[in-house]
């Protein structure tokens, strides 16, 4: 070893406090409330499970900051190395322990809060009275449709597809007629089931509700359910999760979640 | 004869009983046969999605296919007694089978070309078919086209042999990892004929 | 008489060596067949590339942060992305497309494993070179094509492929989807392919001569927890690659040939009803992220080994539980091939088959934790001298701590799927793929520069190096953490446009932006070092820290065939550090066992 490369003592213990602050200073930081208010049913359970996580990892990422700069600040102030090497059973032991520890905090967090809320969203079937709408999501914006009066959508042909028509629908069949159109916008009452027919006219687009812990791909050749329950009223933003082109950032859309008055008036009047 | 084919190849170090060159050949052998596997998985997954597909009795010759089935597995066998030939170091069998080997792939190549343009004669095409089912052409021609690229490489890769053996600047381990490549070649078709032509 | 084998090999260095048989320039330093030659062409073509990757980056972070200020310089600099003063989206799509593909293949990659693995491989195992060393030089002339190709897409018409580096069809299957999907995406289509090409040749190479020619006395547990970690990820690399060869040449059929594995029927695209029908984008997804998976290990597993190798020899202290780390690292490895859906959690495939890829991705953390902890553990009773390269190798083990406990949330599929594709994975994978990895080659460059280029590189400028990484990188990669969980999507040209984002916007951009300056101000400290440092004599000794490996009993750097006329022989494991019956603090790996009994 030659004389040039040994570094003065006061680097291990400005690395141990850095790793300190580091590792505190990103948890303390990392619990402060980004997450947009919950307005969903399910979200809840969402919320749970990542307040969970939060405190989990948050706790993991302390200790093994604490523990990797005491032993960074103990072995570069040591003086000599400890004659005594760890045996096998010291080496198995610290093995076991966080083997079975990292088991039960992550499979027992996912397996206890996670699979639950994940069985609620996708495994359920939503209630019957759900309001069910579609949309069909296209370079760059999202073709909204609601069934109206006669609970039935309209036959829809990628042939008839044009600038008019956006979303291909056949006013040649007789539940097309009373369909109500909408982009980039839709209307639902507050606490009752809203049920998404999610379809794509070109390529992947992501149905992304941030404030509803919701988030599909939308598969052209697929029409994919996703449903949940706003639990509060407002005006929600819609993105895009899934990179689909240039204008992928601009895919903004909103829904509104309203009383069931104000969303029955609105039917009514778009209904005729 | 036994000193001029079988040079043993002595190696500091072997592996399971294997010389590098053994092992290098193996996992290659694994990874072109991954590539084969995400193929016919994809096929797979697609026919699995499908609510249609063509009959395969509508579609193929199967008394043909299973010729040119036995004319793969036959040059197989001729490789397999060409690779014990060079271990007992008897340069003639090993000449006369490699050979035999050759012809058969050379063979086998003619008639799967054969069948190709009995396909395309009859409207079926990479593209299209008349029974309407794109992903049956897309998957048959890219699948067996893959596998077929791999037989002429294999031919080609024969042919040195051959070429060496008669010269005499063949070695055993050359044949043998020859033998490898060319059974690899052959148990691909077993899964390609058995997924698209009997199931 | 086949060449390759090791008496062949030897027989070639004694003959190199002598001046009747010198090599010309272009045999020497280009066409070289030396594995020590080959390993630092792979290592500078990786630092070239991560610079451009990093300008790339910048260019990113310019754009998020500044988003409506016009920029009439840049615009001088890229006058078609930057048409009128503004980044087009176009371009930005390309940006975050580029960054990611260039990085993960032509940086880490190509640094950690064809890099440190050519270099290392023979010389830890005792070897005088790679098993087939044509192969291994075609290795690195088959990625010099695959560069030229993919930086060539930048200047095709509609730019270079712009649907990420994950190219899901239909967005990269169709070239009318978008500008970058024309030529752009059949360039990037072909670069990838002569990686995996290129890959695959040196993956032969290192599994085979780890697997054959090791010196004689170095039985598989004597080996290095790098050579160890280099098999793993070489193994895994291997089986994993083919399915994305096969999934890219159904996509360039697709695009080329008109067929439809992964388009729909009633596509209607540009204005225009595609013709094709009978496909599945998921099936992309799943041949893709079957590699995918996978490739993130291949990169990070290399990069735990050497943080090992690193910091047993500047604690003075044998690597704890090394059995133990070695099953550990094999079970990652053969997890990581069946837990890709993780990936797929939102894309619409079958919610149970989800539930299966959760579970089972979780179970990953455990190894993970288990080596963690052998990292940390390694430390214990030591004296450590905190160089340079144990400065990195201590902060690899804070970012996969960081890292890893992140994966937590994404592996859970009920918390994914809020984080899904939000600005929190794209810190996740930095830490672990942009911070684990780049550390760990930062920590192995620091260590093995005297033996590569036989000069020792300045201290003072690695430690403001270190300092002006591991600090900002938290700044930049923990806020994008935060940014995600305020719901920030990723791959957005911009975010300003989003009500619920209005808190975070004001702080989050800029903050990450200003810690990525710092970060590339440390970086500067790294490139002025290895040119000052190259240009200098050589002076370093053949064992400058004191280690216990092989690498280290040749000379720095070593010659043509590495020993000399005598191969080593070992008689001990790598790490004996404290053996008690020597009175060094360290037993080298060749010392008899006649002379010292193995402790290992």
């Amino acid at each position: 070893m030659t004389e040039s490369s040994k570094p003065p003592k006061f680097v291990g213990a400005a690395l141990a406090v850095t790793v300190w602050a580091l590792g505190i200073g990103i948890v303390v930081l990392g619990a402060q409330k980004y997450l947009p208010p919950v307005a969903s049913a399910h979200g809840v359970g969402i919320d749970a499970m990542l307040e969970y996580l939060l405190v989990a990892t948050g706790g993991l990422v302390i200790i093994g900051h604490l523990v990797l700069g005491y032993f960074v600040w103990r072995t570069s102030r040591s003086s000599a190395v400890s004659p005594t090497v760890p045996g096998a059973r010291a080496q198995k032991v610290w093995s076991v322990g966080p083997a079975v520890a990292m088991t039960l905090i992550a499979e027992g967090g996912v397996l206890v809060l996670g699979i639950p809320v994940f069985n609620q969203l996708y495994l359920q079937e939503p209630p019957a009275d759900a309001v069910v709408i579609e949309i069909m999501a296209e370079q760059f914006t999202w073709n909204v449709r609601y069934p109206g009066p006669d609970g039935e959508f309209g036959r829809t042909d990628p042939t008839l597809i044009s600038t008019e028509n956006g979303i291909g629908l056949d006013m040649e069949d007789p539940a097309a007629s009373d369909d109500i159109r909408e982009l980039a916008l839709f209307t639902v009452p507050v606490d009752r089931a809203v049920r998404i027919k999610l379809r794509s006219k070109d390529v992947l687009h992501s149905f992304y509700l941030p404030n509803h812990r919701i988030k599909q791909d939308a598969v052209p050749g697929m029409t994919i359910d996703v449903w949940f329950t706003p639990t509060r009223e407002g005006e929600f933003e819609l993105a895009c999760a899934e990179l689909c082109g240039f204008g992928h950032y601009q895919m903004r859309g909103f829904m509104s979640v309203v009383s069931s008055e104000a969303y029955e008036a609105w039917l009514t009047e778009r209904g005729h | 004869m036994a000193s001029d084919l079988a040079l043993p190849d002595t190696e500091p170090l072997t592996f399971l009983g294997m010389s590098w060159r053994k092992v290098m050949m193996w996992i290659f052998i694994v990874t072109d046969g991954l590539l084969f596997a995400g193929f016919l998985a994809s096929y797979g997954f697609a026919r699995a999605a499908a609510t249609t597909w063509p009959d395969q009795n509508e579609v193929f010759h199967l008394w043909f296919i299973s010729l040119m089935t036995f004319v793969l597995i036959s040059s197989s066998a001729t490789m397999a007694t060409a690779v014990a030939a060079a271990k007992r170091s008897d340069r003639q069998t090993v000449s006369k089978m490699l050979a035999a080997t050759f012809v058969g792939g050379v063979l086998f190549l003619g008639m799967q070309a054969f069948e190709w343009s009995t396909l395309f004669a009859e409207g079926v095409t990479l593209v299209s078919n008349p029974w309407n089912v794109p992903a049956f052409g897309n998957y048959f021609f890219t699948i067996t086209g893959f596998h077929g690229t791999h037989v002429l490489s294999g031919v080609v890769i024969l042919g040195i042999v051959l070429a060496r053996t008669r010269r005499g600047t063949a070695t055993m381990e050359g044949v043998e990892l020859a033998g490898l490549y060319w059974h690899f070649v052959d148990l691909v078709w077993v899964f390609v004929f058995t997924l698209f032509y009997l199931v | 008489m086949s060449s390759g084998s090791e008496s062949e090999i030897a027989d070639d260095a004694s003959v190199a060596a002598e001046s009747h048989h010198e090599l010309s320039f272009l045999r020497k330093y280009v066409f070289s067949m030396d594995h020590k030659v080959i390993g630092i062409q792979f290592y500078l073509t990786a630092a070239v590339m991560g610079l451009l990757g990093a300008a790339l980056a910048g260019l990113i972070r310019i754009q998020l942060t500044w988003p409506t200020t016009p920029l009439p310089l840049l615009e001088k600099i890229f006058p078609v992305a930057y048409a009128g003063g503004f980044m087009s989206p176009e371009f930005y799509t390309s940006l975050v497309t580029m960054h990611g593909t260039i990085m993960i293949f032509f940086f880490v990659s190509l640094g950690l494993v064809s890099g440190f693995g050519n270099y290392l491989i023979p010389l830890m195992v005792g070897a005088r070179d790679m098993a087939f060393p044509v192969l291994n030089m075609l290795s690195y002339w088959t990625i010099v094509p695959a560069i030229l190709v993919a930086a060539s897409s930048f200047f095709v018409e509609g730019g270079a492929a712009a649907s990420g580096w994950t190219a899901y069809p239909p967005l990269s299957a169709v070239p009318s989807a978008s500008p970058g999907s024309g030529t752009g995406q059949t360039l990037w289509l072909i670069a990838v392919a002569l990686f995996i090409v290129s890959f695959t040749m040196g993956g032969l190479n290192y599994v085979t001569t780890i697997f054959n020619l090791r010196a004689k006395g170095m039985k598989l547990m004597r080996m290095p927890l790098t050579i160890w970690s280099l098999l793993i990820a070489s193994i895994i690399g291997l089986l994993a690659f083919p399915p994305l060869t096969a999934a890219a040449v159904l996509l360039l059929l697709d695009r080329h040939m008109g067929t439809s594995f992964y388009l729909p029927e009633g596509l209607y695209i540009a204005g225009e009803l595609l013709p094709n029908g009978g496909g599945s984008p998921l099936l992309w997804q799943h041949l893709f992220w079957f590699l995918g998976h996978p490739e993130v290990y291949v990169l990070i597993l290399p990069a735990l080994g050497i943080t090992f190798d690193v910091l047993v020899t500047f604690a003075r202290r044998p690597a704890f539980g090394y059995r133990i780390t070695v099953w550990c690292l094999v079970a990652i490895a053969g997890l990581s091939m069946v837990v890709w859906g993780h990936h797929m959690f939102a894309s619409g495939m079958n919610p149970l088959v989800g539930e299966f890829f959760s579970i089972g991705t979780l179970l990953i953390t455990i190894p993970s934790t288990v080596i963690g902890v052998n990292m940390i553990a390694s430390l214990w009773g030591g004296k450590l001298r905190l160089t340079s390269a144990a400065l990195f190798a201590i902060g690899t083990i804070c970012f996969f701590g960081v890292g890893g406990f992140g994966g937590l949330f994404l592996g859970n599929a009920a918390a994914d799927i809020q984080l899904h594709d939000t600005a929190f994975v794209v810190g996740h994978f930095h830490f672990m793929i942009g911070g684990v990895t780049f550390l760990a080659l930062l920590s192995g460059s620091y260590y093995w520069f005297p033996k590569m280029f036989g000069r020792m590189l300045n201290e003072t400028l690695g430690k403001l190096h270190f300092w002006l990484t591991v600090v900002p990188f938290y700044g930049i990669f923990g806020t994008m953490h935060f940014y995600g969980m305020a719901g920030a999507p990723r791959r957005y040209y911009n975010l300003t446009q989003y009500g619920f984002l209005d808190s975070v916007n004001t702080w989050m951009p800029l903050v990450t932006t200003l810690f990525a300056v710092a970060m590339m101000v440390g970086q500067a400290f790294f490139l002025v070092n290895l040119a000052k440092t190259l240009m200098a004599k050589k002076n370093a000794p053949d064992n400058p820290w004191g280690a216990t490996t092989l690498e280290w009993v040749a000379s720095s750097p070593p010659p043509h065939g590495n020993w000399g006329p005598d191969a080593p022989v070992v008689h001990r494991g790598p790490y004996e550090y404290g053996n008690p019956d020597s009175e060094e603090d360290c037993v080298h790996q060749t010392v008899p066992a006649e002379q010292v009994p193995a402790h290992s």
